[in-house]
């Protein structure tokens, strides 16, 4: 067990822990946090999806000890219903999800993506979203809807 | 506020006609002949539906606040829908058969019009006008230059009416009134395209999931699923998990689980704990004989579903033709996005269980059976869970955890880990399809024979209610009761002679199978149709006919026909008599399901080097009578479309002679992104004479025979063994 120190969303944070416990634990667990999702702990799906210093992590499988001294942001911090990140601005004008259980991957995964590429075609962001799985079958509104996004970045 | 709260807060307000809530005092539950059960108007003019059933993200929840609306006369927005919580609902069966609208909306419909009656004649009372004289706009009364409204007249009271009941209990629950529910003529909100209230809380993460359910003092559990098919425990090692703070072995019979308090830990624990499993040896067939075991198998049960004329005789007619096939379907898994999850809290002479089960009501039975409790004392909340599309591991985690919570006299979490919700989930049943037609000198089909053999699609029943119907039930000794049940193709082809019939074969294990099977979206649909659409355009090809031409000169229904001719119009299809063999195809396929009629038609390319086939534009065609809600229904298509091509190109749970080796998203591959279509174009036919029927599950069904048959147009190979992955497709086209 030792302290791990690192910022989420914004707010400074310390968590008690295992070296290899995952990140996810410690955000859900320790932390209380809702989001983001356990729904393999294989890095096989992305609902764990979060960033870490801006980058897509799975957080299922990064240890709590690789976080300390970084960033981390959920699709809590990434925007709010006051202040939505164009994606999730997109999300809802397109009624994107359905269960929505699995919508931190696409939207983390996505935004990290379209802040590099903005103008990302069709095959890049297929590409770039592969690997998240989404069970309800909506990635062609989720395609729709980073399409929206990408037009009020413009 | 829920409604109990509401209702008992509210108990001061004793006023008029209506009497005071005395809510709690009645036990507080839910009773179908009690208007107060189905609807409430709120102190501020806000409405409360109470639904039992529930919307897992197909517009549901918003359609039923259009019905209600719609009926009362309030604006859509003022409709608040209070979903699958057994405590403040009647048990109208969850989410179920795609009865959602279709029957589920019907008791909502009809409260509401009573509602709407009784407040008009009270306003009429109070205001000295007739009732002919006044008008309701969005819970305002007017009339005579006087008015009211429905908060002034009931808000926060009960309408103590009692109303008449079929007597049914779950899908087909109704109730009887004296209003007469609007005409379809006079909807304002119905049929318009209202956005779900569900959506921007996923979005922004503000709301729980099932999941993030977190009671004080819980402990979180993982059970321990055995590595084999046909395992019992011998001995559990608790030493080997001791390292690990407050982690503790829960084991009762067969059934084995570890807790503690902090999830990780358990986690730990279960990975470490060693436990002492004796098997059966090689209770499975080689996944690879499959389907030979199942046609060697002993028949169980058959029915023949449909019959006419003499299918025996005209097959030895002299001078027909016979053409005939075989189509093989796996076993499938949910695989739900997350494992299942589920809290419970059992106290000394009650239990609330919070859960993602797609029916709590028949949760709380089940719990309440488990436990020795009466169903009144146990409540069942629906929280949205990961997903579901029938009968998923979410009743499973909902018996484990009260099991669980009772033992240890706790709060207990339970979440299973991926393998729970792959290898472990009730599947959708593997089968044998088998086609054959007789075909006279002239060209017409004579005789048509389809005959369905697999595994029941019922080793457990729908839902939880009976703990023999739980992994947990069985774990610990209570026999398993499966039905034998399968289905048949759902058409209207005017063949002279047909006979649809189903056979199930044996289950490979009989208690705590990991192939046992319960119904998945749709249940043996996708997998009927995939052998019945593909054997209709065989016949047409054998005939040298075009498949649309010819399911239009054999289909009977006029709606059958509107959905086939508007997907070919839709799809631009170009007449056809044979494969296009260019490596790009378009095929169709039809189905009806419960009143709903679709067709669709997918363009496919196919990479001969890879193996890869991608559905690069599907087209839909769906009449599912009058339509409630455009844009949720042209989604939940969408969903399907896709869920079908996922089954139809990539799903099959994979199994050796002793276990599910299915465990992940790596040995369970399902569609991803790239494999996306390009594009779903979705023709609505809304007919508003006709009553709703289904939407939630119909458009699934035709996909698998679409695909395969634009398959077969771009090759001239037929498929007849789904899924149609990439190594069935090298190896078909070597």
């Amino acid at each position: 067990m030792a302290a791990f120190r690192f910022t989420v969303d914004g707010k400074p944070v310390s968590v008690n822990a295992e070296p290899d416990m995952p990140l996810l634990y410690a955000l859900r667990g320790d932390l209380g946090m809702n989001n983001p999702h356990f729904g393999c702990g294989l890095a096989q799906c992305g609902a764990c999806t979060v960033h870490l210093d801006g980058e897509p992590t799975r957080s299922c499988v990064m240890p709590v000890s690789a976080a300390a001294g970084r960033k981390v942001t959920t699709i809590k911090g990434l925007g709010t219903p006051e202040k939505p990140h164009p994606l999730q601005a997109a999300y809802v004008a397109e009624q994107v999800p359905q269960c929505g259980y699995c919508i931190n991957g696409w939207i983390m995964t996505a935004a990290a993506l379209l802040k590099k590429n903005p103008g990302a075609t069709d095959a890049e962001l297929r590409e770039g979203l592969a690997g998240l799985k989404c069970r309800c079958g909506t990635h062609v509104s989720i395609l729709r809807a980073i399409k929206r996004a990408q037009q009020s970045l413009a | 506020m829920d409604r109990r709260q509401f209702l008992q807060a509210s108990g001061a307000l004793v006023v008029c006609a209506f009497s005071p809530v005395s809510f709690s005092a009645e036990k507080g539950l839910p009773v179908p002949t009690d208007l107060d059960s189905w609807i409430a108007v709120l102190p501020d003019g806000r409405v409360q539906a109470f639904f039992g059933k529930m919307d897992m993200g197909q517009s549901l929840e918003v359609a039923i606040a259009q019905i209600v609306a719609d009926e009362l006369d309030v604006a859509c927005g003022k409709v608040d829908v209070l979903m699958g919580d057994s405590a403040t609902s009647c048990n109208q069966g969850g989410a179920s058969g795609s009865f959602g609208v279709s029957h589920g909306a019907k008791p909502l419909r009809n409260a509401a019009a009573e509602a709407r009656r009784l407040l008009v004649e009270r306003a009429s009372q109070e205001l000295g006008v007739p009732v002919s004289d006044l008008k309701v706009v969005d819970g305002v009364i007017s009339g005579g230059g006087k008015e009211t409204t429905y908060a002034k007249l009931i808000g926060g009271r009960r309408f103590g009416q009692q109303v008449g009941w079929n007597k049914q209990v779950g899908n087909f629950m109704d109730i009887k009134v004296q209003a007469k529910p609007k005409a379809p003529t006079e909807y304002k909100v119905v049929g318009q395209p209202f956005e779900r209230r569900d959506v921007a809380w996923k979005v922004f993460g503000t709301k729980d999931f099932v999941t993030d359910v977190r009671i004080k003092d819980m402990l979180h559990a993982r059970v321990v699923r055995p590595p084999r098919a046909a395992c019992k425990v011998r001995g559990v090692d608790q030493s080997s998990i001791k390292s690990i703070r407050g982690a503790r072995v829960v084991r009762e019979g067969d059934f084995v689980a570890v807790i503690a308090p902090r999830e990780w830990d358990a986690v730990r624990a279960a990975q470490n704990l060693k436990v002492d499993w004796h098997w059966v040896e090689a209770p499975f067939p080689e996944m690879a004989a499959l389907h030979e075991h199942i046609k060697a198998a002993k028949v169980l049960k058959r029915a023949e579903a449909a019959k006419k004329g003499d299918v025996a005789a005209a097959f030895v007619q002299p001078g027909v033709r016979i053409v005939e096939a075989e189509y093989h379907w796996p076993f499938q898994s949910h695989a739900s996005m997350g494992p299942a999850c589920a809290v419970a809290d059992v106290k000394k002479d009650g239990c609330t269980v919070w859960t993602g089960s797609q029916k709590p009501h028949y949760t709380r039975d089940g719990v309440a059976a488990l436990l020795g409790l009466p169903a009144d004392n146990v409540r069942a909340i629906w929280v949205p869970g990961p997903g579901s599309y029938g009968r998923n591991d979410a009743g499973d985690a909902a018996m484990d955890a009260a099991f669980l919570s009772k033992k240890l006299g706790k709060p207990v979490r339970v979440q299973g880990m991926r393998a729970d919700g792959t290898a472990w989930d009730p599947k959708g049943p593997a089968a044998v399809h088998r086609a054959r037609a007789a075909i006279d000198s002239s060209g017409r089909v004579v005789a048509y024979e389809f005959v369905s053999k697999g595994f029941s699609r019922q080793h457990i029943a729908t839902n939880e209610a009976d703990p023999a119907d739980s992994l947990v039930g069985q774990g610990t000794g209570v026999p398993p009761k499966p039905t034998q049940l399968y289905g048949h193709p759902e058409e209207s082809y005017a063949f002279d002679n047909k006979l649809l019939a189903w056979e199930t074969v044996p289950q490979l294990v009989d208690s705590c199978s990991p192939l046992r099977t319960a119904h998945l979206r749709d249940p043996v649909g996708p997998d009927i149709h995939f052998g019945s659409e593909q054997f209709i355009d065989e016949l047409a090809a054998a005939l040298g006919e075009d498949p649309v031409a010819f399911r239009l000169k054999y289909l009977s229904n006029p709606r059958h026909q509107a959905v086939v001719r508007a997907a070919a119009e839709k799809a631009a299809w170009q007449p056809r008599t044979g494969p296009a063999k260019t490596g790009k195809g378009q095929g169709i396929a039809f189905a009806e399901r419960n009143g709903t009629s679709v067709a669709a038609i997918a363009d496919v390319e196919v990479d001969r080097q890879s193996g890869r086939i991608w559905a690069r534009r599907v087209c839909v065609a769906h009449d599912c009578g009058l339509i409630i809600n455009p844009q949720g229904l042209r989604y939940t298509i969408e969903g399907n479309v896709l869920h079908g091509i996922s089954r139809t190109l990539y799903e099959q749970v994979r199994f050796d002679r002793d276990s599910v080796t299915s465990v992940d998203w790596a040995s369970y591959p399902i569609v991803e992104i790239q494999d996306a279509p390009e594009a779903i174009e979705i023709t609505l036919i809304n007919r508003p004479e006709v009553a709703p029927s289904g939407a939630g599950e119909p458009s699934i069904r035709v996909i698998p025979a679409a695909v395969a048959n634009a398959f077969f147009d771009a090759t001239g190979v037929r498929l007849r063994r789904a899924p149609l992955d990439p190594e069935s497709v090298k190896l078909a086209l070597r």
